[in-house]
């Protein structure tokens, strides 16, 4: 396999590993176009998790017994599999959260306590999911920080002038999303994280809709944090990774607590585990973890280099496509990188009724604000519908929905 | 489901007409009440403004953005309520709701085709509104 993106045979292969896709919605079959929320599984994950629970079912690091042997292991052996995927330098930088959204709050919430005092600053992007927003709301109004927000330029992409002026000498942390999860858009991050390193802040990203199509090497990219969910990437829900700087990691506090987090406890104190499990309180999700493992080994079969290569051609395929209709109208995709990720609406068509009829020619896309209100009002869109591509997906089934948006507008204007 | 493809053409027209051409839109001015809700997970928004006489409604007035069910249960709601009863109108059904809105709409869409009669349950019955159950 050394071609650079996916063959037209490949792909029928890899259709055949996700049982969902045989499914029919309303009588068709199904299109399934909503991937920026969620991936679809491949049998592999989901028999890797079936195994577990046939086989190796056991609390972890707790249990001297065979079973507990195994599945301690297992998790283990997970956080190094993330860890070689995303070019940590070891498991020690790999804490399990259980979605990107509660990476970025651990970091919000616990690096801020130890390093942020009142009137320090932390910039973020106009782009931002909620959750990489909120979290710093929280913090502004406990802490007395102040944020600002990078806008976009007339092109369409992050105003690197505008961040020039806004990242300066109070900046703590520059936090910003590697892809938009509505304009589809990937950030160019050196450039931002050159600004963070020249005043001395910490540049903290959200990888949610970037670790799953793009080849990521954290090392690389230089960034200190980095956040991910493993349901957006083939794997199970209830499983995400943060990335972090070791030496920030050993003098941040713990962020949840209680058992396996902790080294010894008195009544009068406690000390805690080692990295990475001092972030990691409670019984994790251990079934789950494998099932992370095994989508990594997923997509690592078939290259994050091909997969990113294959959906560049199917984004320019849709990009051109939906611009060339007259009745669309289209949101990003005119500058940068992008990937297959379009917000557009039908004319004269509240997105909702598009996305229920779309429903009915089997196609399943979202319809709403995408957990990212700021960047809506800052663009005038209102709700739009969300097309979302991944490795499965096709040009057929793209053809399919235009032709089902030209359906819908037309009965909408006959 | 809702069928909006598999329905009777003409009736798809009645409401894309509703849609388009909403009846009673705009805002009473003055009014006595005046109202407004949403369906905050996708952002449908109706407001009522309502004039009463004698017991009865004597005008009403709806405005609101959101999806063809939201704005066009909302017009013929406001159709079917002016110059009636307020204790008649504040025993409209969800049934007879559904019944009036002429399209069969799904279970994915009740909160759309429901909204307007919420908002004008909030409207007639004031503090004493208690909303359904599984709102």
């Amino acid at each position: 396999m050394d071609e650079k993106s996916l063959t037209d045979e490949e792909i029928k292969k890899i259709r055949e590993d996700f049982p969902i896709l045989k499914r029919k919605i309303n009588g068709e079959d199904l299109i399934y176009l909503d991937n920026a929320a969620t991936t679809q599984k491949p049998k592999s994950v989901i028999e890797r998790m079936e195994n577990f629970l046939k086989n190796s079912n056991a609390n972890i690091h707790r249990a001297i017994h065979t079973l507990g042997y195994e599945a301690t292991t297992m998790y283990e052996n997970a956080h190094k599999k993330v860890a070689n995927f995303i070019g940590a330098k070891s498991m020690k930088e790999i804490v399990f959260v259980r979605n990107a959204t509660e990476g970025l709050n651990l970091v919000a919430h616990s690096w801020s306590s130890r390093f942020l005092k009142p009137s320090d600053e932390v910039v973020l992007t106009i782009m931002e999911h909620h959750s990489n927003l909120v979290p710093w709301l929280i913090m502004r109004d406990k802490i007395g920080i102040n944020l600002k927000f990078i806008k976009l330029n007339k092109d369409g992409v992050l105003d690197l002038k505008e961040a020039e002026s806004l990242i300066t000498k109070k900046t703590k942390l520059v936090g910003v999303i590697h892809a938009s999860n509505v304009l589809g858009l990937i950030n160019d991050i050196k450039p931002l994280r050159e600004m963070a390193r020249n005043v001395g802040a910490k540049i903290l990203v959200d990888g949610a809709q970037s670790l799953p199509h793009i080849p990521v090497n954290v090392k690389e990219l230089d960034v200190d944090f980095f956040a991910a969910s493993s349901h957006k990437m083939l794997g199970p829900t209830g499983i995400g990774v943060l990335y972090g700087k070791r030496e920030l990691l050993e003098e941040m506090p713990p962020f949840l607590t209680g058992g396996d987090m902790i080294s010894t406890v008195t009544l009068q104190g406690a000390t805690w585990n080692e990295l990475p499990f001092k972030f990691e309180a409670g019984t994790p999700a251990f079934v789950e973890a494998t099932g992370f493992d095994e989508a990594i080994n997923y997509l690592e079969s078939i290259g994050m280099e091909r997969i990113f290569n294959y959906e560049k051609e199917l984004e320019r395929y849709v990009y051109e496509n939906l611009n060339s209709m007259d009745f669309i109208e289209l949101y990003g995709h005119k500058a940068g990188d992008n990937l297959a990720v379009f917000s557009f609406n039908i004319k004269g068509v509240h997105p909702h009724d598009a996305a229920n009829l779309l429903d009915k020619f089997g196609i399943a896309v979202r319809s709403g604000n995408h957990c990212a209100q700021p960047l809506m009002n800052y663009l005038n869109m209102d709700n739009t519908l969300r097309a979302s591509f991944y490795l499965y997906n096709t040009k057929e089934e793209a053809q399919k929905l235009f032709v089902a948006l030209e359906k819908i507008y037309k009965l909408f204007n006959r | 489901m809702s069928d909006l493809l598999d329905i009777d053409p003409l009736m798809m027209d009645v409401i894309i007409e509703h849609y388009r051409n909403p009846h009673n839109f705009g805002e009473l001015n003055p009014c006595e009440i005046k109202i407004e809700d949403g369906n905050p997970s996708c952002g449908d928004q109706i407001k009522m403004t309502i004039n009463t006489k004698e017991g009865k409604i004597d005008d009403i007035k709806f405005s609101g953005k959101g999806c063809i069910i939201s704005q066009a249960a909302a017009s013929i709601l406001t159709d079917m309520v002016k110059g009636m009863d307020i204790e008649e109108a504040k025993k409209i059904t969800k049934e007879q709701m559904l019944e009036n809105l002429i399209i069969p709409v799904g279970p994915m869409r009740l909160k759309c085709a429901l909204l307007a009669l919420k908002v004008l349950k909030k409207a007639l019955y004031g503090k004493d509104f208690v909303g359904e159950e599984d709102d």
